[in-house]
């Protein structure tokens, strides 16, 4: 532990999580600010109790709850994360040389996640922004039905990359009971896949700007070229119709 | 749409009492009062009261009465004036009805049928004012075992985290927006003062509050509303919230016309916008689920703190609760049908859970033949109304009670319920910043702090009776309860037996 400014390595095989986590939060303790883990098997919740600038480069496959109530830590998945990655968190970045699983940035309220291919089911659901705080989540690849699901705020976007030519998105239900936030898919998608709360259109310039911003950076992340994704297939914006979405359900 | 519904209250006004000072009308959040200057009098539209008993109070004349109002439907047993009036609101508007408050239904109230037991002659009873009597209640799992080490005497098991609580009574978890910030800061100050905890439901914590963390109690609920790691790390317990006995199975939302700056930096979500909390937690579909929430947010707060769960009471209480004990819980609560709400669908409130003394009952019973008791404290809401409840449910098997509705009375409610209208007028259950300022927490907390020290007594007083000198005697002690007109299936649900059997 002569210096913590280099980058400090754990091997976590045959380590719990709980042992590997209270290892982390030593570690960062101690002032580490660049933490290589090796034989990540699994082990949940890396990164929820880690309220510091610090990176985490991740070998293997990290469990559920990855980023969990995150708050700062910048962590990067060499493989693919499980479900639960980003659960309600607040400040921080994920990225995902892989695949990731379901509700991936549940309840999310400030941070990035990018995701290099594709994500389950629920991603994205009752993501929230507030102020300054506006969670981001890109998606390489394509996601399962119920994307976006309750969304409050924040941007979602999911490039569709790996879908075969001629071959559009297979979620449904996507933004059903959104009432806040972005949706901006790449790709084909038919009016039947969509909630029924959500609207269509084309993004604005101001959109588009900070569409290519998010794109120029997933595409750094992952050393691709954004300009084929930017230019390539039309990009849909799904917006919610109402802001208001069970105002006129009660009796006063 | 002409509205057929006609009014619930008169308001009586005795003219040679009333001196014109118009403080029934500035004091009427529903704007019922109006000086009427051509007729030089002070006059009511009585289908805007609620019954709220504000002006009652206030008027310094005390010329002011609120009746029912007479007017009479045909006697008819099957529809009588709610069910025909519930109609009426629905055809006028299309809606779900709300309601704010607790179950108004005649169903049984098991505590008025159990009867607390007393030593007589073969032992004698404790005089609490002379000799000590011991409230205190620590929430938290318990070891399943204690390990002593016998040469220094000292206990070598490694204790999970337990929060001291001075009597067996907390607040039960009433959420900034549901009430007001004045009223939250109430409830902080009293626990803190009386040594026990408040919660802060849903609506996360406002700074002002942070300094009462000790006495708090924070709650992640499926909205996730405010929770960030600052808000884990500053109260004393952590709480899930699954369900609520007064909605079980619902989810609930904060209305956009509540969500004002203030709540709006609380719950960090813009202003005007609904909070709606979905139905389930979307990251919880099991008890595995579970399990894996209980432990993101011990690792979230270092396995400092107790982390809790609370279901509304259903029809598989038992079974659920066996799971959240095993899913590692560290106290659980079970809140039953008569447990109050800011907002609810009324369908709901009065027709969906199951009373808490039932649920309490199956719930201490089954983690007692399941050997895992002592790995969670149970704590039970929903119906408290005075300490003879409070002993009753500790001989049942709780570790400690939630009172909302009897904590809202101690700070003037009514019990009118139309909290979900906003408009309290007692200043609780509103966010209207003229409203909330009806409440001092300073000396509001008073009242708060008087009826808990109040009950503290009476339960000393109940347990010296019984010959008991600590509360965690009493606990799960079903013979110091007999049952009065209840059938055998009912004493077999609850273990208790017949009174004089």
């Amino acid at each position: 532990m002569s210096s913590l400014s280099s980058v400090v390595k754990v091997d976590a095989l045959g380590l719990h999580y709980r042992q590997l986590n209270a290892r982390l939060r030593e570690l960062v303790g101690q002032g580490a600010r660049h933490i290589e883990i090796q034989n990540v098997y699994g082990q949940r919740y890396i990164g929820t109790d880690l309220d510091a600038p610090v990176l985490i480069d991740i070998y293997g496959t990290p469990g559920n709850d990855l980023g969990a109530f995150m708050d700062g830590p910048s962590i990067v998945v060499h493989g693919n994360a499980q479900d639960g990655c980003g659960n309600t968190m607040n400040e921080g970045q994920i990225v995902v040389h892989g695949h990731a699983g379901d509700i991936l940035g549940l309840s999310m309220r400030g941070g990035k996640i990018f995701v290099k291919e594709d994500v389950g089911y629920r991603v994205g659901i009752h993501m929230k922004e507030y102020k300054e705080k506006v969670p981001q989540v890109v998606i390489g690849g394509t996601a399962q039905d119920f994307l976006g699901e309750y969304m409050a705020g924040g941007i979602l976007v999911v490039l569709g990359l790996g879908l075969k030519p001629g071959a559009g998105h297979r979620a449904n239900f996507i933004g059903t009971g959104m009432h806040g936030g972005m949706i901006l898919l790449r790709g084909d998608v038919a009016p039947h896949q969509l909630g029924k709360e959500v609207g269509v259109a084309q993004p604005n310039d101001a959109e588009k700007a900070k569409l290519a911003d998010l794109v120029t950076e997933f595409a750094r992340q992952f050393g691709m070229d954004p300009v084929p994704i930017l230019s390539g297939a039309p990009f849909t914006k799904l917006y919610p119709l109402y802001l208001r979405p069970y105002g006129r359900l009660y009796t006063p | 749409m002409k509205s057929y519904l006609p009014a619930r209250f008169k308001v009586e006004r005795d003219e040679t009492r009333c001196i014109m000072c118009l403080a029934c009308v500035s004091q009427c959040s529903y704007e019922t009062h109006y000086l009427d200057e051509e007729e030089g009098k002070v006059m009511s539209r009585d289908e805007r009261c609620v019954n709220c008993h504000r002006c009652v109070v206030f008027c310094p004349t005390r010329a002011i009465t609120i009746h029912k109002n007479p007017l009479e439907y045909r006697d008819n047993y099957n529809w009588r004036a709610e069910n025909i009036e519930d109609v009426i609101r629905q055809a006028e508007s299309g809606g779900m009805l709300l309601t704010g408050m607790g179950n108004d239904k005649p169903y049984r109230i098991y505590w008025d049928h159990m009867v607390l037991n007393a030593s007589q002659v073969t032992n004698p009873s404790i005089d609490p004012l002379r000799e000590p009597m011991e409230l205190r209640t620590y929430i938290g799992a318990k070891p399943d075992r204690l390990e002593v080490d016998p040469a220094i005497q000292v206990v070598k098991t490694k204790l999970p985290p337990q929060v001291p609580i001075e009597l067996p009574v907390m607040f039960s978890a009433m959420s900034y927006g549901a009430i007001s910030l004045t009223a939250c800061e109430t409830l902080a100050r009293a626990a803190t003062e009386m040594g026990t905890l408040y919660n802060t439901g849903e609506g996360g914590l406002h700074r002002k509050l942070y300094k009462y963390g000790k006495n708090t109690i924070v709650q992640v609920a499926s909205g996730r509303f405010g929770v960030h790691s600052e808000y884990l790390d500053a109260g004393a317990m952590v709480e899930i919230k699954i369900g609520q006995g007064a909605k079980p199975g619902i989810g609930g939302h904060l209305p956009g016309e509540k969500v004002s700056a203030e709540v709006s930096m609380t719950r960090m979500i813009p202003t005007g916008t609904d909070a709606l909390s979905p139905a389930p937690q979307h990251d919880i579909y099991s008890i595995e689920d579970l399990s894996q929430l209980i432990f993101a947010l011990k690792e979230a707060t270092n396995y400092t703190k107790p982390v809790g769960v609370k279901i509304a009471a259903v029809h598989n209480a038992a079974a659920i609760a066996s799971g959240m004990v095993r899913a590692g819980a560290d106290y659980i609560v079970l809140d039953g049908i008569r447990g109050a709400t800011g907002a609810a669908p009324k369908i709901i409130r009065d027709n969906v859970g199951i009373p808490i003394e039932v649920a309490l009952a199956a719930v201490d019973t089954r983690l007692r033949q399941e050997g895992i008791r002592q790995r969670a404290s149970v704590v039970i809401a929903g119906g408290i109304r005075n300490s003879g409840d409070v002993t009753k449910a500790i001989a049942l098997g709780a570790d400690a009670v939630y009172i909302g509705t009897a904590a809202l009375v101690a700070m003037g409610c009514c019990v009118c319920q139309h909290c979900h209208t906003g408009k309290c007028p007692w200043g609780i259950a509103t966010t209207d910043p003229r409203l909330q300022k009806r409440i001092n927490p300073e000396i509001v907390s008073e009242r708060l702090a008087n009826l808990l020290r109040g009950w503290s007594h009476e339960i000393k007083d109940m347990l010296g009776g019984m010959g008991i000198n600590a509360v965690e005697s009493l606990r799960g002690n079903r013979l110091h309860l007999r049952a009065v007109g209840l059938t055998e299936t009912e004493m077999k649900v609850l273990g208790v037996e017949q009174a004089g059997a």
